[in-house]
């Protein structure tokens, strides 16, 4: 198994997601994880999934995915051409003692403190995953509360845009 | 499905029909004040459909005042509505159009659940159009409300829900499009109540306009030339065709790459009449219960030309040694199907009628200039097989009449342009193997899904889709007592269908497969309807009771003439009930999970092909 990060670009449509995910479970592909959002086209959704899976059944997960009618195009981004984040999160504990050493680790990962009561902090990181674990790992010692984070979010790396010729179809049948 | 207690609720009056002027379809630019009811039968009329198998209730009401009045459609008001999907299945199967069923919202929807999972397995092109709560109530749990876009989301090509009244046209116009082009299927669109009810204006759109949707349909030139280079040299070719044959209506090019490349074909179940049976290099059916020529064929190729075809494993068996030596050329409409279940070689994406009349001219080139490939060492072993294992039946022990003998009377007696559809289970399998097929859509069954009771309900579409042909429904006494109610639908619409239940008392498939494997202990396969029963139901008095014609026939001397007579009733339905003996097995088989090398002719024979090498 190897992970592939898939950029599937998508008609703004109610249900897609759906559709999208209702396809990795049926088939037994495992989603490792799933972001959704706007792109700079207003009828366009950008899903960016990773999925755990083999060559083989990956060409099948994108051309089953390609025959979902709501499905423009499928882009696979390769670790090396390609910029990948995630967003986290995470409540640490950081009493009157703690904090500077809390907030040592934050800078040192180019974090940020976004909420401070006199027990706690919530400390904002963007970054690959690699980076956003090994955070993780500096902050553990001081006791993390609570962790939120997103799934990871992929763009080519370089002047070429996926979503050009997606634009192209979609205004010509307009 | 009837509204329960709630009492009607109130609606738009129905215009008179004056009101509603119904256009020349010349002109469909014209747009026009109507409700959302009177759209979707505007959009029905416009996309062309003829007919509409379904029942009205809450949610679909205001849809069927207006369709009262359409002249262009004809509505046919089945008994439940998974007859209702058999039959527009059984319709775009006969005819190759779009078959189109209504139904309401909840239990009408999910009762279309079966038929429509059924058309997606076997790519036929189905659109379901079921009504929906009114969008205020979405969401709820409101009276008769399913989520029937979510429950038929994997067993669609694509649905939609409609609550915007102005979508309407737009929508059906894609649902035809979508469900009739590429790789056929079914199209579900699900509208709420409050749209049919709301005002709105008609408009039937210009043009389709999919972004994410482009069937490939020309073929690539590069692969085509690969692919003839190894017809044109393979030494033990053989050409896999499937169900697409049939739904591209590329029979004739069929034809032509048979003959033109002298190499042996097989027509799987779904391909019946792909290739004519009488055709010399036709070997039948491959797969669990096909012919051993066929099997072996594919087993021991050496270059597979799957055209239309995807390695069902009723075909392949055991798939890591299926066709051990072949190289494989897969030609399909959906990308999908292609390095699925078998690694292809030199795929192809294409419509298969492209495919084929560009493999002619490059197949022509590779023979001029490298001549034929010797195939007579491969015939030699292919007719040895075939000569040696002939598709055959014993008559069985018990004295009573055996189902083969029945089905292939019915077939020699029908002649090739009737058509047959069959249920599912041992009469299936014998009457793709027991009637001979010379045209495609003369067999209609459930492939993919299996369905038992498709048989009644889709011989009553193809017998609306092409009146003049003589239509059998060949069905077993499991899959008839399914869905017989629609012998009524048969006989108040004037649609005279013949049924014959090959009558065996019993689960036949099941209880063969106990006999096998499970020691002869017949848990729960008996049905009690057959010789020396009580008769639960007594098929012959059931058939009275619908208005049709009851015919019994028990011995083998009385076969021919039963059939005679039942060919003579063209005026109402028929329904024989051959009883028949519960021993008779299918064969030969291959075992489920096991390799196709392990094939039995029958029980407990094997043709070991593998010592003449």
């Amino acid at each position: 198994m190897s992970r592939h990060t898939l950029s599937v670009l998508v008609e703004n449509k109610p249900g897609v997601l759906t559709r999208v995910a209702g396809l990795f479970a049926r088939r037994s592909f495992n989603i490792h994880s799933l972001a959704v959002g706007p792109t700079e086209h207003a009828e366009i959704s950008r899903i960016t999934v990773v999925v755990d899976v083999d060559e083989l059944p990956l060409e099948q997960v994108t051309k089953q995915l390609n025959k979902l009618i709501n499905v423009i195009k499928i882009v696979e981004l390769e670790d090396a051409a390609s910029v990948q984040r995630e967003l986290l999160l995470v409540k640490v504990r950081a009493d009157a003692s703690q904090r500077t050493s809390v907030l040592e680790v934050v800078n040192l990962f180019r974090a940020h403190v976004v909420d401070v009561v006199p027990d706690s902090v919530v400390v904002e990181a963007t970054g690959s995953p690699a980076k956003l674990e090994a955070l993780l790992a500096a902050l553990e010692p001081f006791g993390v509360r609570e962790i939120v984070q997103s799934g990871t979010v992929a763009i080519g790396r370089g002047s070429r845009s996926i979503t050009d010729r997606a634009l192209e179809r979609v205004s010509r049948s307009a | 499905m009837v509204t329960g207690p709630h009492p009607a609720p109130p609606r738009t009056p129905a215009p008179s029909p004056t009101a509603v002027p119904t256009p020349a379809r010349t002109t469909p630019s014209v747009s026009e004040q109507v409700t959302g009811a009177q759209s979707i039968v505007r959009s029905l009329e416009e996309v062309g459909a003829e007919v509409v198998f379904g029942i009205p209730g809450g949610a679909i009401l205001p849809t069927y005042d207006p369709l009262m009045d359409s002249t262009r459609l004809r509505h046919i008001l089945v008994r439940h509505e998974q007859g209702g999907g058999h039959a527009a299945a059984g319709y775009a199967s006969a005819t190759g159009r779009v078959g189109v069923c209504m139904a309401t919202s909840g239990p009408g929807a999910t009762n279309l659940v079966t038929p429509i999972a059924d058309a997606h397995m076997d790519s036929v092109p189905l659109v379901a159009i079921t009504g929906q709560v009114g969008a205020s109530l979405i969401g709820t749990d409101a009276f008769q409300e399913a989520d029937i876009v979510g429950i038929t989301l994997p067993v669609t090509k694509h649905n939609y829900l409609v609550t915007d009244p102005d979508e309407i046209p737009r929508v059906i116009a894609e649902a035809f499009h979508i469900a009739s082009t590429g790789r056929p299927g079914p199209v579900l669109v699900d509208i709420a109540k409050s749209a049919m009810q709301s005002q709105t204006t008609f408009a039937w759109p210009q043009e389709i306009s999919l972004p994410g949707y482009h069937p490939v349909t020309k073929p690539h030139a590069k692969q085509i030339r690969e692919a003839a280079r190894l017809l044109a040299t393979a030494r033990r070719p053989v050409l896999y065709v499937g169900g697409g044959v049939i739904r591209a209506r590329a029979s004739a090019e069929l034809r032509a790459l048979v003959d033109a490349s002298g190499a042996p074909a097989v027509t799987t179940l779904m391909a019946r009449g792909a290739l004519p049976d009488s055709h010399p290099q036709n070997l039948g059916m491959p797969g669990m219960h096909g012919t051993v020529a066929a099997v072996a064929a594919l087993q021991k190729a050496d270059l597979i030309v799957a055209l239309g075809a995807r390695f069902d494993d009723r075909v392949t068996g055991l798939l890591s040694s299926f066709a051990p030596g072949a190289a494989v050329v897969h030609a399909d409409i959906d990308p999908a199907e292609i390095g699925k279940n078998r690694t292809a070689d030199v795929p192809i994406v294409g419509d298969l009628r492209e495919v084929m009349a560009d493999l002619l001219p490059e197949l022509a080139r590779e023979h001029a200039q490298h001549g034929k490939p010797d195939l007579e060492g491969w015939w030699k072993t292919l007719d040895d097989l075939r000569e040696s294992f002939p598709l055959g039946f014993d008559e069985p022990s018990d004295g009573l009449l055996a189902p083969q003998h029945v089905i292939s009377r019915i077939g020699a007696l029908s002649g090739p342009e009737a058509t047959y559809v069959a249920g599912v289970g041992q009469h299936q399998m014998w009457a793709a193997q027991f009637i001979r097929y010379e045209r495609p859509n003369a067999w209609l069954n459930s492939g993919g899904l299996g369905t038992m009771g498709y048989s009644v309900p889709a011989a009553m579409g193809a017998k609306v889709g092409e009146p003049d042909r003589t239509v059998w429904a060949i069905d077993g006494d499991g899959c008839f007592q399914m869905t017989n109610q629609e012998l009524a639908t048969c006989t108040i619409n004037e649609i005279p269908i013949k049924v014959a239940i090959i009558n065996n008392s019993s689960l036949g498939m099941v209880r063969q497969w106990q006999t096998l494997f499970y020691e002869s202990r017949y848990s729960n396969t008996d049905l009690h309807t057959g010789h020396g029963t009580k008769r639960v139901p007594d098929f012959v008095k059931m058939a009275d009771a619908y208005g049709a014609v009851g015919l019994r026939c028990e011995s083998k001397a009385d076969v021919d003439a039963t059939i005679k007579r039942a060919l003579e009733i063209n005026d109402q339905p028929v329904v024989v009930d051959f009883t028949v003996s519960r021993d008779s097995m299918v064969w030969p088989m291959v075992a489920a999970g096991v390799s196709n090398d392990k094939i039995q002719y029958a029980r407990g024979i094997s043709p070991a092909w593998d010592r003449e090498d």
